[in-house]
């Protein structure tokens, strides 16, 4: 693995994402392996990943970036939440490969993404505060789908339960019963929901 | 999963040539069902078509009305979508009450109809599956079969069709547009889906290299309003037990329109059309509904463990109704 470290001069991740024909399509016909460019958490790697490997595998076990979890690697437990090019997603559904380009964050760059240097995210600190975890295996997903989710909601997405006389582009005010459907897909098995919940109201309020 | 390859289309023209000229290929799109299916062992194709930067990811207005949603527009980006919420609601509903945040924001449109049966036989490679391996048995006949199909089944497959978007686009007529190596063709979405019959392994009229461009959604009749409802085993995140897609429009009171669908009780969204009938030109009175959704689930055969889902369609369908005909 060729892993690189280098500071980025302008060019958004999303402008790379976008370019018309980068890497792999270019590998040879029946290749099963081929050469990905990711932005993780500001830092840029490129290196070489077998087709079958996962983003959540790439994260964890080439880049030593193990604060995404393993839950069920089902797409139905929501630990390996991360963010691609600002949106939540399962990152052990994500084939590496088909992500060339992307920008990712991981919960070990949440504290970055809030621009604090060093210190927590805000969420992170209402997560404490609030006692919102027990065994904390869950706590990774949860952070960056709440993340995902917020930015969702501040851009006016509906979810199931928001009125549909809910003006169209504006705010979705986050309610207990909003969040508790927004954040379905992140499952805790010691059932700290309550807390958590309270912990997300509180970086709203 | 076994070593595969992986090529990236630049056009609808290519992918479908990639995908025809190679073994056992199949399109990636979100891959949020493909990937899952890999790791269990179901699917094990030898090439990756990924399809998810071809320019299909519009939503778009066409000049008779209609909405033309591109096949790889992500869920989430579907249901938010300005137009879908004001003019289907129904539509933009089905999409959130399906998954998670997290899988709406990566599964696509096109995805989302080719998404294969949670049927826990198909899934699970140790089991006879005619759907997986045809001629190997269906274990979930005198399995438990409590997610199961009440209504169109057959010996072969007891399986349920999981989207809930399909349903919706069931009651409101969309049609499936496809491109092939041979050309284009539309198909509309209550044929794109099949019944399981005698060959099970068959979910669409899909041809082999075909890639679902777009769904294109008709007018709706002015003044009709629409709804989905869902019944699961959880508040959120759990697939349909039963649901409900419903397009009602009244004049002085009277069924003008009226697009039934139903999910989770078959290998496809069940239109009912003679419920759809039954009501047509008639006031839809609880007792008329009652007695129209009765006529059409007279058809079903529950298996051993799934009789409730007649009675729970049954009752989420007048409640749907109710409610509609109480703002139409």
């Amino acid at each position: 693995m060729d892993s690189s470290e280098e500071s980025h001069a302008g060019a958004s991740a999303q402008a790379v994402r976008h370019a018309p024909w980068p890497g792999p399509a270019d590998s040879p016909a029946g290749a099963t392996e081929s050469r990905v460019a990711l932005r993780v958490n500001g830092f840029s790697h490129t290196t070489e990943v077998d087709h079958r490997t996962t983003l959540l595998d790439l994260l964890r076990e080439r880049l030593a970036l193990t604060g995404s979890k393993k839950g069920c690697d089902h797409g139905q437990c929501g630990a390996c939440t991360v963010l691609v090019d600002g949106r939540r997603v399962n990152s052990c559904l994500l084939l590496a490969v088909a992500q060339d380009g992307a920008e990712v964050v991981t919960v070990e760059g949440l504290a970055d993404l809030a621009g604090e240097d060093g210190d927590l995210h805000p969420l992170q600190r209402a997560f404490l505060d609030r006692d919102a975890f027990q065994c904390g295996y869950c706590t990774p997903g949860q952070l960056c789908s709440a993340v995902g989710m917020l930015e969702e909601a501040r851009a006016g997405a509906p979810s199931a339960v928001t009125d549909p006389q809910q003006g169209l582009g504006s705010a979705v005010r986050l309610t207990g019963e909003e969040i508790r459907e927004r954040l379905s897909g992140n499952l805790c098995r010691c059932g700290a929901y309550p807390h958590i919940v309270e912990a997300v109201r509180d970086v709203i309020a | 999963m076994k070593p595969v390859s992986y090529v990236r289309a630049r056009s609808v023209e290519e992918a479908t040539a990639a995908h025809a000229g190679r073994g056992e290929a199949r399109y990636l799109g979100g891959g949020t069902n493909l990937v899952d299916l890999m790791k269990l062992g179901v699917e094990r194709p030898e090439v990756l078509v990924d399809i998810t930067r071809l320019p299909l990811d519009q939503v778009e207005e066409q000049p008779d009305g209609a909405l033309r949603l591109g096949a790889t527009v992500r869920n989430s980006d579907l249901a938010a979508h300005p137009l879908l919420r004001d003019r289907y609601p129904v539509v933009s509903q089905a999409v959130l009450s399906g998954a998670s945040g997290q899988l709406r924001n990566v599964a696509t449109t096109g995805g989302n109809l080719l998404q294969r049966t949670r049927c826990a036989y198909f899934q699970d490679v140790s089991k006879p599956c005619n759907k997986r391996v045809p001629g190997s048995g269906c274990a979930a006949l005198d399995g438990v079969n409590h997610d199961h199909a009440v209504l169109g089944h057959s010996p072969h497959c007891v399986a349920t069709h999981p989207s809930d978007l399909a349903v919706a686009l069931a009651a409101v007529d969309a049609v499936v547009e496809l491109a092939g190596p041979g050309g284009g063709r539309a198909v509309p979405v209550t044929d794109f889906l099949r019944l399981p019959e005698d060959v099970p392994e068959r979910d669409t009229v899909i041809s082999h290299g075909e890639l679902i461009t777009a769904v294109v959604l008709p007018p709706l009749p002015p003044g009709s309003v629409s709804r989905y409802r869902k019944a699961r085993e959880r508040a959120s995140y759990a697939f349909a037990l039963a649901s409900v897609a419903a397009v009602l429009r009244l004049e002085d009171g009277v069924v003008s329109h009226l697009g039934l669908a139903f999910g989770g009780l078959a290998h496809r969204p069940w239109r009912a059309r003679r419920a759809e009938a039954a009501l047509l030109g008639a006031r839809p009175t609880p007792e008329a509904v009652a007695r129209a959704l009765d006529a059409e689930l007279a058809e079903a055969v529950p298996l051993r463990d799934n009789a409730y889902k007649v009675s729970l369609a049954r009752d989420l369908a007048a409640q749907v109704l109710g409610s509609l005909t109480a703002t139409a």
